[in-house]
């Protein structure tokens, strides 16, 4: 029997039911991995035998009782290697357990691979890992998006059934969008980043990739809840958002920001986009146009907040307690120096820069709190069109999956791959990326679904109406 | 204070409080992007953020820590990962005061 | 108004001085995690995955060290915030995990305050000359909270070793202004501030432990003029009397180097306690640039949400307050109170010992001040019967309340009993430096020990009759003195009823009665 195609749900049932054992469904797993991630290189690294052993004293019983999960290299797992794709940690063995990952083990969840991505999750392409670019499975010579890339491309390849990822400005939703594959961000403290290897704490978050909306909102059950190890972790009670599913949209007033349909977005991005708001009409949503005025600031405020605080997060990484040291340092100045000139890649030297920068003594006001203040103007924007409506529809991405190289030698160019995307980690809010169909070449495109602060229920009501009304999330890439 | 659009990034200076040792090629490379990215955010000055206050978070509860003692690592787990370690010690070359 | 300052002498000058002082806070876990806030113990054993600043983790502020520190800004009078924050202040250094250490910048929890320099809290020797400053205030400019850094320890191959146990512990830093302005007075300072912190059971405070560390900052001006001079700041500085060393020698110094024609140049100097000098460290270098945030992983504390009404429920009876009611209730002199103040635990003893009969206070003072810490001087002989009793304790005084080994290991009440045996003239003064000494070397108490030493004073009328009459019977020319009008011969026939009495007779009644015999 053939599983790596199945959901969580339809997997689940064969494994209670006795169908299929857990070891199989490992074994098959690793078997599609050595067929297809030589030309995806979607993992950093696989220990089968691990998943095996703990396959074996999987409980059936439990909600995850025997399901393999696949893991961002950046989420700490004790006794396994969190390199966040970086030279700097190699060699680092994680002494403790992530929050998230207590709760995938308590669920009976077997920790199955660490994916390919952005060093530090810093890009938006996968290119920035320091062992390769991870390819997308739609079209090898294109970028996956990023930075969770490596998590996008192995559920979009089949190579995982779902998998932990983290979203900065996009991160989950982005890739998502150019691997056709369903991408959750949470509200921001809805999941605990204990755990989690900080790029920009106030933005980070945990959130996860799958095949279908109801697997996602079957695992955010799981991940999510209050974590007295996490300052900004909330406490409220966890809906149980898949039993919302199915509920439909009729009735709901779905909100669409002029800002999000402007020039330079690809034509056939705009028109599948389009084309998923007159679904969600013809389904018996009202459908009302708001403005988010503030929305073309959010890619500059968003590199002065995330670059300061990353370089503040990024200090630790310097030699003395673990990871990479460089060699015969004269002094502990020239151990810091070289071990961190060594260890980090261009990317994160570039941000590091920036970040020192925009906090540096003079610079503090006209950059990182003037872009704090504009953040707030922004949270402020979505606050005011929720007033009008129950969820937003954006693209997720102004463009498909571009070439490998493409944007390398330019920074910025870059940075504006995660334009309409970024405002939601900026407003602390939830949103998620759907498939929403293909381009002309078979790249997929995705809808964006933004919700308000804990509007996870709705917002994954709404994602789940438009993709049981399609058939994109069925597609397979032709790998 | 500076004005941003007057000046522009000393990478080096900044890469020194960074603590990165840079080639000569990198901090040319950098200068140049870098000055590109802050000439994009310099858009940021058009805002009137004059009403905004960054003070008084509406829902702020106090989420702290009561103070009781739990389980520390034990001693080589905390030293497994260190890159030099003597007698319990994390060891790095002389560090003056 | 500018006169050439080269015209000055060493005593137109003044010093200026503000102090920056790092306590440790007694709670029981680190600031932002859940290890041991204790020291000794093996190197990095107290340490988790936060306090290594390992990927990944997040802090979480400890409630119990931000209550300490708004109950030292109680004590010392400062406002305390109602809303506070955390920052990162950012530089690299080994012994700090993260490569910035969490403080607090622009919102501190307690601005203003003062401390005041209590007279007792000078040095001895100089508490006649500084009678004029005593009761100055010093201005505090804040106080606020932050993590301490690791323990390095300095190899000879050139390499150093870190202790992490310190780590991430709490440090409340308390910056006064710069208000003092003699050696004297910055010993008073610290003096006074240390006995406010154990009053609030906030800390002990002890600087050879490194448990209140404290940075100097050292100018001289001449007298008069407003602006202050190019200052330096001494390290290495590992006790309060220290302190006052240090600053006596760099006030020295710095006047030397002005009056001879020189400028002082802005640096870091280093005190060497044995050779009694400062020694150059590192000149004036280039700013720090902190590069100051707000810490994203930590929420803004709100003080009114409970926590400065759990501070305020702490707040303890302050030393001012303590020494007038310790006078007033209990009789004691303005000194008596002021040295039991210092010494909160023995002032609690003494509370314990009096309060039977308050009137007896300031004797029940008397035996504590002199005879007990006289003794305590005396030391190892006194250590030794101490530990003896320890035993002894254990069985007969279960009850006792012992705060710290430095206090009488005896019952409180025995005290009492012993000042009542003194007043009401029952024993001598010398006998009752006697009963006290065995009264602590045995743990018996001093009813016992004066019925066992036969100290129990004879006032039975027809017993000291028979001494006096032997008395006057064997000393006929004292007899004749008195007779004749010598009414010190007396005191002569006194004696010899001492002696016949081997002490134990009264004498006041000794003397009554003599005089009614003579006399008839
Ligand atoms: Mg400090
Ligand atoms: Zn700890």
């Amino acid at each position: 029997m053939e599983t790596t195609s199945l959901t969580i749900p339809e997997l689940r049932q064969k494994l209670s039911s006795g169908a299929i054992r857990p070891r199989e469904v490992v074994d098959q797993l690793a078997a599609r991995i050595a067929a297809v991630d030589p030309k995806v290189k979607a993992y950093l690294h696989v220990d089968a035998e691990k998943a095996r052993a703990a396959a074996d004293s999987a409980n059936p019983a439990l909600p995850l009782g025997g399901v393999p999960i696949a893991v961002k290299d950046v989420i700490n797992v004790k006794g396994d290697p969190c390199t966040c794709a970086s030279k700097i940690l190699e060699g680092y063995v994680a002494p403790y357990d992530a929050t998230v990952i207590a709760k995938l083990r308590e669920a009976g969840a077997i920790l199955f691979g660490r994916t390919n991505m952005d060093e530090f999750a810093m890009g938006s392409s996968t290119e920035n890992s320091s062992w390769g670019p991870t390819h997308n499975p739609w079209d090898l010579d294109r970028i996956p998006g990023g930075s969770s890339g490596g998590s996008a491309a192995a559920v979009a390849g089949h190579e995982a059934f779902v998998a932990l990822w983290t979203d900065t400005g996009g991160s989950i939703r982005q890739p998502a969008a150019l691997c056709s594959c369903v991408g959750l961000k949470p509200t921001y403290g809805r999941v605990s980043r204990y755990g989690l290897t900080a790029f920009a704490s106030s933005l980070d978050q945990i959130g996860t990739f799958s095949k279908t909306v109801e697997e996602a909102a079957l695992l955010l059950e799981i991940i999510a809840g209050h974590d007295t190890r996490d300052n900004t972790s909330v406490n409220r009670s966890v809906p149980k958002y898949a039993a919302s599913l199915g509920m439909g949209v009729k009735g709901l007033r779905l909100g669409v920001p002029k800002e999000y349909f402007i020039a330079g977005i690809d034509p056939e991005v705009e028109k599948a986009v389009r084309a998923a708001i007159d679904a969600y009409r013809g389904q018996g949503a009202e459908i009302v146009e708001v403005s988010l005025p503030h929305t073309q600031y959010a890619v500059a405020v968003y590199y002065i907040i995330a670059t300061a605080e990353a370089s503040a997060n990024l200090a630790r990484f310097d030699g003395v307690r673990y990871g990479r040291r460089a060699k015969n340092p004269k002094d502990i100045l020239d151990l810091y120096r070289r071990t961190r000139a060594e260890g980090f890649g261009a990317e994160v030297k570039r941000r590091i820069i920036l970040g020192t920068y925009v906090l540096s003594s003079g610079y503090y006001d006209a950059y990182y709190n003037r872009a704090q203040k504009v953040r707030h103007l922004i949270a402020d924007d979505f606050r005011q069109a929720f007033k009008k409506c129950d969820a937003l529809l954006t693209p997720t991405s102004p463009t498909p999956a571009f070439k490998l190289g493409e944007r390398t030698q330019d920074p910025l160019q870059m940075y504006l791959a995660d334009i309409f995307t970024i405002a939601v980690n900026l407003a602390g809010i939830c949103g998620v990326s759907i498939p929403c169909g293909f381009t002309s070449g078979k790249l997929p495109i995705g809808l964006q679904i933004i919700g308000p602060k804990w509007g996870e229920e709705t917002m994954l009501r709404v994602a789940h109406a438009y993709e049981q009304a399609t058939p994109w999330h069925k597609e397979k890439p032709p790998l | 204070m500076a004005n941003p659009s007057s000046d522009s990034i000393d990478v080096t200076y900044v890469a020194d409080l960074a603590r990165l040792k840079l080639s000569a090629e990198e901090t040319a490379t950098f200068q140049k992007q870098l000055g590109d990215v802050l000439g994009y955010v310099s858009q940021l000055k058009e805002v009137d953020v004059s009403k905004v206050s960054l003070l008084g978070d509406a829902d702020l509860e106090n989420r702290l820590r009561t103070d009781e003692v739990r389980a520390s690592l034990p001693v080589a787990e905390a030293l497994a990962n260190a890159p030099k370690q003597e007698n319990n010690l994390f060891v790095v070359p002389k560090i003056v005061e | 108004m500018n006169s050439p300052t080269t015209h000055l002498t060493a005593t137109d000058y003044e010093a200026v001085i503000g102090l920056e002082v790092h306590v440790q806070l007694k709670t029981k876990t680190k600031m932002f995690c859940a290890c041991k806030n204790e020291f000794g113990g093996p190197a990095n054993s107290h340490v988790c995955p936060v306090c290594l600043g390992l990927p990944g983790v997040l802090p979480v502020p400890n409630e119990e060290a931000i209550i300490k520190t708004i109950l030292t800004g109680e004590m010392l009078g400062c406002q305390i915030a109602t809303r506070c924050k955390f920052d990162r202040k950012n530089y690299f250094y080994p012994d700090m995990p993260k490569n910035y250490q969490i403080s607090q910048y622009d919102e501190p929890l307690c601005q203003g305050g003062a401390v005041r320099l209590d007279l007792l809290a000078f040095p001895k020797d100089a508490q006649k000359d500084a009678a004029a400053s005593a009761d100055k205030p010093i201005r505090l400019v804040r106080i606020h909270l932050e993590e301490d850094v690791a323990k390095s320890f300095h190899f000879e191959d050139g390499t150093s070793g870190i202790d992490f146990n310190r780590a991430g512990t709490p440090l409340m830093e308390i910056v006064s202004e710069a208000d003092i302005s003699s050696p004297e007075e910055a010993f008073a300072y610290l003096s006074a501030l240390k006995q406010i912190l154990i009053y609030g059971g906030v800390s002990d405070a002890d600087m050879e432990k490194g448990q209140m560390r404290c940075d100097v900052n050292i100018s001289i001006r001449p007298r008069g003029q407003k602006e202050f001079g190019t200052k330096c700041e001494l390290k290495n500085l590992n006790s309060i009397s220290g302190v006052r060393r240090a600053l006596k020698y760099e006030i020295a110094r710095q006047i030397d180097v002005v009056t001879s024609g020189g400028q002082i140049e802005q640096q870091t100097r280093r005190w060497d306690d044995d050779k009694g000098e400062t020694t150059l460290m590192r000149t004036k270098e280039k700013a720090h640039d902190y590069r100051y945030f707000p810490d994203p992983d930590i929420q803004p504390v709100r003080t009114d949400h409970g926590l400065y009404e759990k501070a305020q429920s702490l707040m303890p009876e302050l030393p001012a307050a303590k020494k007038l009611r310790l006078v007033r209730d209990f009789g004691l002199s303005a000194y008596q109170a002021a040295v039991l103040a210092s010494d909160v635990p023995l002032a609690n003893y003494f509370e314990k010992a009096a309060k039977p009969k308050p009137v007896n206070g300031a004797a029940v003072a008397n035996f504590l001040l002199n005879d007990f810490l006289a003794m305590k001087l005396a030391a190892p002989a006194f250590a030794a019967a101490e530990a003896v009793l320890k035993k002894v304790d254990s069985q007969t005084a279960s009850h006792v309340q012992n705060e710290i080994p430095n206090l009488p290991s005896v019952d409180p009440i025995f005290f009492t009993e012993l000042a009542e045996f003194s007043t009401s003239g029952k024993i001598n003064s010398r006998q009752a430096k006697e009963v006290f000494a065995q009264m602590l070397a045995t743990g018996k108490s001093p009813a016992q020990l004066v019925k066992e030493l036969g100290l129990e004073q004879v006032s039975d009328v027809g017993q000291l009759e028979a001494f006096c009459d032997q008395a006057i019977a064997a000393n006929p020319k004292s007899v004749a003195d008195f007779k004749a009008g010598k009414q010190n011969a007396v005191n002569a026939l006194k004696g010899q009823v001492m002696k016949l009495s081997k002490g134990t007779a009264n004498p006041q009644l000794v003397g009554e009665i003599l005089i009614r015999k003579l006399s008839a």
